[in-house]
């Protein structure tokens, strides 16, 4: 070696091989799996469901690039969890609010549910949730108001007087009230042909993306089983609220928000359990606000608030259910 | 084929193993110079008993076992003992270690007279020889053999298992040994089981190494109290705890050694290394290591005097590629790359790698996958130690079961993030073990 330049090599720690898995992958396969609810929107509400799922998506990605510019963080919006909280933000609004208000929602998703935090992987709610909470008490009204599906207008029903098929339960409007031949029959919320937010009223398009993400691995069974099983089970056997009509369990399983939220909202990893049995009671634990907020809150639907309930009782929940060490 | 017998957790590994799992085991020519560091066991490190300027022959002692947990050191080569310095070390920063420069005029070890008989042997002479001959575990922990040899009182041996799982991608030098010294390993297996009063012996191989395992079979089908069990392909199957699992359903408790369950496991090296040492006395000088790598040219597995500098090893399999390259000493998972080819072949080396090295983004914020726990053999939270290391919050990281992590590097392996999950745990079970000390 005397004389000669000794050549050195690179040292990394161990393992020196990786599986190949990363943030990018994680989140564009996630964007994937939101592609059928995406194109449901579009066929059932049209050019102007993709003028807020543009806006939002747009504009989540704007804000965080300018917070992480900001803060001198490297900016990494390439990595897709930006546009993962802006399509399903935009995914929680009804077709008619104004344009401006998903680009609120998502700067104010990203801003404050998840930068104000720490920015990815630090925050404890869900920030796309956090956007609809923060529109929806700023303009309940344009939160409200929902406009027919393309394909139901012979329903023959303006904005105002349509429903969801869960708010129409609640405030017993007869002539909306499900029946086999009425507007929101089972295969109508299957399908998605009902009123809702853009994002969430087809069952099929949801199924397919979350069936998608269980056999990646990426969505365990353990949430949206609990959630789902346990809004089924609890609308099916609780007595509903004076005044309101009693649905059968399968309206509550179809009629709202529960599989976009049981499948893509209740499974995000950052806001959520890691181990099964947390999962179990995470997804329980949103079952049950469900169920109680629907049938005897002050709104329709409750998916959005059990979920960020729940998102609070994560440290918790992971605390208690630790798997236990081998050889203990 | 059936459901073949596996533990919790882990993960699926390309095994590269194809490269030299066909390349009969080759002795090396003699290297100019051997470098033989002072510590190479669990334990304290052996005393040195030569002093420079002093000719040694191969097979002489010079260093010799300090305290009840130790072993003996052998001059590799013959020669002339240069140096007893710090010296550049492949798991560490420079270590104490003894050079000699070889003479050539290589005079083999004198050798006891064969015992044909173990049984005859007492488990006290066994472990005596085993200690004289310098027989530390060769998979890689360096575990001194005669401490194994010697369960602790109270408990009773059933099971002597021979570990030939070889679970890390790239080697081969167990399943080699396996099909190349079928007859010592199985001698090896017998002196175990007197030694320790097991009544049964068990070599266990993972089912990627199917020609070691009809070899040994072929051996021992004769014998009725030993058994060749196969298992899934799984890593990390040969971590002693996963493999006693495996086999047994038995858990070692956390913190405890095999024997609290009623089983020793020692890796086909070792055993051939007892067998060696109690039926010729033959001096624990020598070892194979693999020689691997994608772009190596003449990949093998080679018998090489322990103290051979990497360099001389490397250019025997026909030296290293141009460009940017990693230099592992061990397999890929839990090896130990290398600065430079000066350090040694020491006792617990099984394999030299030659890799690329692949950029990928590093140490970005978890995202809570949970992938990291579901592999976890161990049932620890991965994401949450290295978090916990990180900040160190060293209560918190010792309230979540750190020092029961065997480092198998599964977590970083999955790690979205790319996490150095391994490296954080590691600093932070050194920081609690320092932090004890102080107390």
């Amino acid at each position: 070696m005397k004389g000669k330049k000794e050549r050195l090599f690179k040292v990394t720690p161990a393992p020196q091989l990786h599986g190949g898995e990363s943030i990018p992958r994680v989140m564009w396969t996630v964007m994937l799996a939101l592609l059928p609810a995406f194109l449901a929107s579009l066929y059932f509400f049209g050019w102007k469901a993709f003028q807020i799922e543009a806006v939002s998506v747009i504009t989540a990605i704007f804000t965080e690039a300018v917070i992480q510019k900001l803060r001198g963080r490297p900016v990494t919006i390439t990595d897709g969890s930006a546009a993962v909280t802006g399509l399903l933000l935009a995914f929680t609004l009804p077709m008619d609010v104004p344009i401006w208000l998903p680009a609120v929602g998502a700067a104010f998703g990203i801003g404050v549910g998840k930068h104000a935090f720490g920015g990815l992987g630090h925050n404890i709610f869900n920030p796309a949730l956090i956007g609809r909470t923060f529109v929806m008490h700023s303009w309940l009204p344009f939160m409200t108001t929902w406009s027919p599906p393309r394909l139901a207008m012979y329903a023959q029903v303006d904005a105002v007087t349509y429903a969801t098929p869960l708010g129409a339960a609640r405030e017993a409007v007869i002539s909306l009230v499900p029946s086999p031949d009425g507007i929101f029959s089972t295969m109508d919320m299957f399908w998605g042909s009902i009123g809702g937010c853009i994002g969430e009223t087809s069952a099929l398009a949801l199924l397919l993306g979350g069936v998608f993400l269980l056999i990646r691995g990426y969505v365990r069974w353990q949430t949206p089983a609990a959630f789902i099983g346990t809004v089924v089970l609890l609308t099916w056997v609780l007595p509903v609220k004076e005044g309101a009509i009693a649905l059968a369990p399968y309206h509550h399983l179809l009629g709202g928000g529960l599989f976009l939220g049981a499948f893509f909202m209740a499974t995000d990893m950052v806001t959520t359990p890691v181990t099964g049995a947390g999962m179990l009671v995470f997804g329980l634990g949103c079952g049950l606000i469900t169920s109680i907020v629907r049938l005897y809150g002050g709104f329709p639907e409750g998916v959005c608030y059990s979920i960020l309930v729940m998102n609070a009782f994560t440290p918790l929940i992971d605390k208690f259910t630790r798997p236990r060490i081998f050889g203990t | 084929m059936s459901r073949l017998p596996t533990f919790k957790g882990g993960i699926h590994l390309p095994e590269y193993k194809e490269l030299t799992e066909r390349e009969k085991i080759k002795k090396l020519p003699l290297p100019p110079r051997v470098v033989i560091p002072l510590n190479q066991n669990v334990g304290s490190p052996p005393r040195p008993v030569v002093e420079v300027g002093r000719p040694v022959k191969a097979g002489e002692v010079i260093a010799e076992p300090e305290g009840p947990v130790s072993s003996t050191l052998h001059a590799s080569v013959s020669g002339v003992v240069t140096a007893l310095d710090l010296f550049p070390y492949p798991a560490g920063p420079d270590s104490l270690a003894i050079e000699i420069e070889t003479d050539q005029n290589d005079s083999s070890p004198e050798l006891i007279p064969s015992i044909s008989d173990p049984s005859r042997l007492s488990p006290d002479e066994i472990r005596r020889k085993v200690l004289e001959a310098g027989v530390v575990g060769l998979g890689g922990a360096g575990f001194p053999a005669q401490v194994k040899l010697d369960p602790p009182e109270g408990s009773r041996i059933e099971y002597a298992v021979i570990n030939g799982v070889e679970c890390e991608p790239f080697l081969t030098v167990d399943n080699r040994l396996m099909l190349e010294e079928t007859g010592k390993l199985l001698a090896g297996l017998r002196i175990i089981m007197r030694a320790t009063g097991a009544r049964e012996g068990i070599i266990a191989i993972e089912a990627n190494k199917m020609d070691a395992f009809y070899k040994v079979q072929a051996v021992v089908h004769k014998e009725k109290d030993i058994r060749v069990r196969l298992l899934k392909v799984k890593y990390p199957q040969g971590a002693e705890k996963q493999l006693i699992y495996s086999l047994f359903h038995r858990e070692v408790p956390a913190g405890g050694l095999p024997s609290s369950v009623g089983c020793v496991v020692q890796n086909v090296g070792t055993a051939i290394a007892i067998a060696e040492a109690v039926l010729s006395g033959r001096p624990l000088i020598d070892r194979v290591v693999t020689v691997t790598g994608p772009e190596i040219k003449d990949p093998g597995n080679f018998r090489v005097r322990i103290g051979t500098p990497f360099q001389y090893l490397l250019e025997a399999a026909g030296g290293l590629p141009d460009g940017e390259i990693k230099i592992i000493s061990g397999g890929p998972m839990m090896g130990i790359a290398q600065a430079t080819l000066n350090a040694p072949v020491i006792k617990g080396t099984s394999g030299l790698l030659v890799m690329r090295p692949v950029s990928r983004e590093r140490n970005l914020p978890c995202i809570r996958c949970g992938e990291c726990l579901r592999v976890c053999p161990i049932g620890l939270i991965p994401s949450d130690l290295g978090t916990m290391a990180d900040k160190e919050r060293w209560d918190d990281f010792e309230g979540l079961g750190a020092e029961n992590c065997i480092e198998c590097g599964c977590c970083a392996y999955v790690c979205a993030a790319g996490r150095d999950l391994v490296q954080l745990i590691k600093l932070g079970k050194a920081a609690l073990a320092s932090r004890k000390v102080q107390k």
